[in-house]
């Protein structure tokens, strides 16, 4: 068996050097995801080697977290809110739809690199329920027969989307939009 | 030291404890057994599985006995009514998520788990939850994983990280999906995992257990074209005793060469004879490293876990290793060559079998090093486990076996080959054989019993005097015991030999040794071990021959075969090489 060459990640090695201490693992794993978009099994191994922390304690910080992402992630997260008021208007059925539309399972992303599909918490929004994301984006009241519609637009062109801010988005604005 | 008393009442009988004792372990004083499956003393204390649970009076919740101090003088209650109730509530979850196929598993009357549930007397489940349907990992040659049994108990983990310090498993995800796996939940093939098996020991159900070879050795033992020979390590005597209901320490050497006969073996040898060869190699290792031919300390390598260990993250001190392969390898090959050629036998038709007390031989044996012009030294390694269920599916009686002997050549062996399987033992047996042959094998040394280097403390050194000069040692079991020596010499520190088993207690302690359900397998406690480990003491005591190098079997191999220790022939099939694999970069895709 011959030993793997050791890679240099120098972007990694930055931010190692700079969040190197006690207690900054956290900190170090979020600087690197915002470098790539996702924490790869390879990149996780880097961190463990580099920091001579354990492996499986690296993964299981990352995995621990909701923060953190182990797969890439498509251009558009669809986050499908399964709050309580969301769940009680049928918000498992609209995860079901995405799901056959897409070919996909929570948490991963589709072919093509377009979407990846979240099971999210209340997202705040429980007047318009239910309600899903889709980047910025917000779509309430909606039901799974409009479920295509609303896929097709991210799929037909990048949709520049009106609604950026999601924490303050207002809930009417937002149902205009939907209904167009 | 002035430990403090507090008198409690655990159902109304008064006791006294340290303070600071857990209720689990002063009811234990009062004969009261509280039921528990997370806990394993000082090294597994998380409170995870509720099974445990006792009432104390004026405490309104139930309490996990396994991690309440006891600071004051309080009423505990371990079996009422409530208590019964919350105790079976907490295995009925267990069990909800459980695959439980008792009949067709292999911890099947020997589960922890299975035992809790039948002393709660659980019989229906009121929630049954989905069943997770993880396939089965098995793709390596030692250990299998099947998570659909794993009840998050955690002892694996603690066990591998506190007594190993190689830290394979953490807990993974987190809430109902949290699983104690290795890094992305792989195979442990693809880790760091030295392949111990200590984690095998520690888990109360079947979710971590050994490979087995069984049905292979079955089939070369059906095959009439094969000529099937096996081999037990020195530790099997006296541990194959406990699967039949023995008491730890039984020496069992007849019995177990009778049952092997019985199953179809056609010559049954003690690897204690190649362990005396490992001595005399070694032996003559460490005196030329001592003349200053090689680098000090010399390491033991007996030890595959060890090596591994040693791999992964010590590859700077591979140097120190010694180039000597693990006994049972060593016989191995010259089953198929030396033997082979005496009885006129063709080595293509040997089947070599192995029995050892450790998960690591399997591992070793597979290694690509561990042959030589296509063959493999050895072909299948069970552990003791798997041969007490060998001779319990062909229905011998075991204890009722009369004794038999070992099978001739190589059935002579030395005590200093039965020694190696307790910690401390290489070294002793090294030390016997240097010193005499340093001091032209004056058979009057009156150094034979070398009692510093005995017993269960984890790190031992000691200054031996070897006539014309003295050495010092140093032994350490487990490897997290290892990485205190290990560490020492990065630092400067100065040894000549360096013995480490990647065990507790060595080889007695292996991972392929009988798992003691109930209580003393639960505290991983040393007692067993000791008592194991005592037995191989006595049988070298009672050996004629005490010293490897007058082990008359030892020196005709050399005259017919080897010619000389470290000679051209012995390097070529006794000896082997190392592969640095550094720390994770290996496990890159
Ligand atoms: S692990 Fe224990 S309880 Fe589970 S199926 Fe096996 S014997 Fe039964
Ligand atoms: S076999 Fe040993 S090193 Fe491997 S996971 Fe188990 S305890 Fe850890
Ligand atoms: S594998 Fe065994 S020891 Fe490890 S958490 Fe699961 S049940 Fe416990
Ligand atoms: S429950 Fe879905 S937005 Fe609040
Ligand atoms: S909580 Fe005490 S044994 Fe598990």
């Amino acid at each position: 068996m011959q030993l793997k060459e050791k890679p240099v990640y120098k972007e990694i090695d930055a931010v190692i050097e700079k969040y190197n201490k006690p207690g900054g693992l956290i900190r170090i794993l979020q600087k690197v995801q915002d470098m790539y978009g996702y924490l790869s099994e390879d990149v996780q191994i880097y961190i463990a080697d580099r920091l001579k922390l354990p492996i499986s304690e690296v993964n299981g910080v990352v995995t621990f977290y909701s923060l953190f992402s182990t797969k890439p992630k498509g251009k558009y997260t669809i986050g499908v809110c399964l709050g309580t008021a969301c769940y009680v208007k049928g918000a498992n059925d609209i995860l079901k739809k995405i799901k056959d539309e897409l070919k996909i399972n929570e948490d991963e992303t589709t072919e093509d690199g377009l979407f990846t599909l979240r099971a999210t918490r209340c997202i705040g929004a429980c007047g318009l329920a239910p309600v899903i994301t889709v980047g910025d984006d917000v779509h309430g009241r909606i039901n799974p027969g409009e479920v295509p519609k609303i896929l097709s637009k991210y799929r037909e062109k990048d949709v520049d989307t009106n609604i950026k801010n999601k924490d303050k988005v207002s809930c009417f604005r937002v149902a205009e939009y939907i209904k167009e | 030291m002035s430990e403090e008393i507090v008198q409690l009442t655990i159902d109304d009988v008064e006791v006294e404890v340290e303070k600071g004792t857990s209720i689990l372990e002063a009811a234990l004083k009062v004969g009261i057994e509280i039921p528990s499956l997370c806990y394993l003393k000082e090294i597994n204390e998380i409170g995870a599985c509720r099974v445990c649970l006792v009432e104390v009076e004026g405490v309104k919740a139930l309490q996990a006995s396994c991690v309440y101090p006891i600071t004051q003088p309080i009423k505990v209650y371990t079996s009422t009514e409530r208590v019964r109730k919350a105790r079976k509530r907490a295995v009925e979850l267990l069990l909800s998520e459980h695959d439980r196929e008792c009949t067709v598993c292999i911890r099947n009357l020997n589960c922890e788990l299975q035992n809790v549930a039948d002393n709660l007397g659980i019989r229906n489940l009121r929630v049954t939850g989905e069943s997770k349907n993880y396939p089965i990992q098995m793709d390596n040659p030692f250990i299998m994983r099947d998570y659909n049994k794993c009840i998050s108990c955690r002892r694996c983990e603690a066990i591998c990280s506190k007594i190993q310090e190689v830290h394979v498993y953490s807990a993974q995800r987190r809430g109902l999906n949290t699983v104690i796996a290795p890094a992305f939940m792989r195979d442990l093939g693809s880790t760091n995992c030295i392949t111990c098996g200590q984690c095998v020991i520690a888990c109360p159900t079947a979710s971590l257990v050994e490979k087995e070879a069984i049905e292979d050795v079955w089939a070369a033992l059906e095959d009439k074209d094969k000529y099937v020979v096996v081999q037990t390590a020195p530790s099997i005597q006296v541990t194959l005793g406990e699967i039949f209901g023995m008491e730890t320490g039984t020496i069992v050497t007849g019995k177990m060469v009778a049952a092997l006969r019985r199953l179809g073996f056609k010559k049954v040898f003690p690897t204690d004879l190649s362990a005396d060869l490992t001595i005399m190699e070694e032996a003559h290792e460490l005196i030329e490293r001592l003349q200053g031919h090689g680098k000090l300390p010399l390491m033991s390598s007996c030890c595959p876990a060890w090596v591994k260990f040693a791999e992964h993250f010590y590859p700077q001190l591979l140097e120190h290793l010694s180039s000597c392969k693990s006994p049972h390898e060593m016989f191995g090959a010259l089953i198929k060559t030396y033997y082979a050629k005496k009885e006129g036998l063709d080595p293509k038709k040997i089947v070599s079998v192995a029995v050892m007390p450790c998960t690591a031989k399997k591992y070793e044996a597979s290694r690509p090093e561990m042959g030589w012009d296509g063959y493999k030294d050895i072909d299948y390694v069970i552990t003791t486990r798997e041969l007490g269920r060998m001779i319990r599916q062909a229905g011998i009686h075991f204890r009722n076996l009369a004794d038999e002997p070992f099978d001739m050549p190589f059935g002579v062996s030395s005590g200093a080959g039965a020694i190696f399987g307790a910690t401390g033992g290489v070294i002793e047996a090294a030390v016997r054989s240097a010193y005499a042959i340093l001091n032209n094998r004056n058979k009057e040394m009156g150094l034979i019993d070398f009692e510093e280097l005995r017993g269960q403390s984890g790190v031992k050194e000691a200054m031996v005097d070897l006539g014309k000069k003295k050495i010092k040692v140093a032994i350490a079991h487990g490897t997290g015991n290892a990485r205190i020596i290990l560490d020492r010499i990065l630092n400067g520190e100065h040894y000549d030999y360096i013995e480490i088993m990647g065990c507790p207690g060595g080889c007695v302690g292996g991972g392929g040794q009988p798992i003691l359900g109930g209580r003393d397998h639960k505290r991983i406690s040393l007692d067993y071990r000791h008592n194991r480990a005592d037995a191989l003491y006595k049988i070298d005591m009672h050996s004629q021959l005490r010293q490897s190098h007058d082990n008359p079997d030892v020196r005709k191999l050399y005259e017919e075969f080897l010619g000389e220790p470290l000679g051209e022939m012995s390097k070529k099939l006794l000896h082997t090489t190392y592969t640095p694999r550094g720390l994770y970069f290996n496990l890159l895709k």
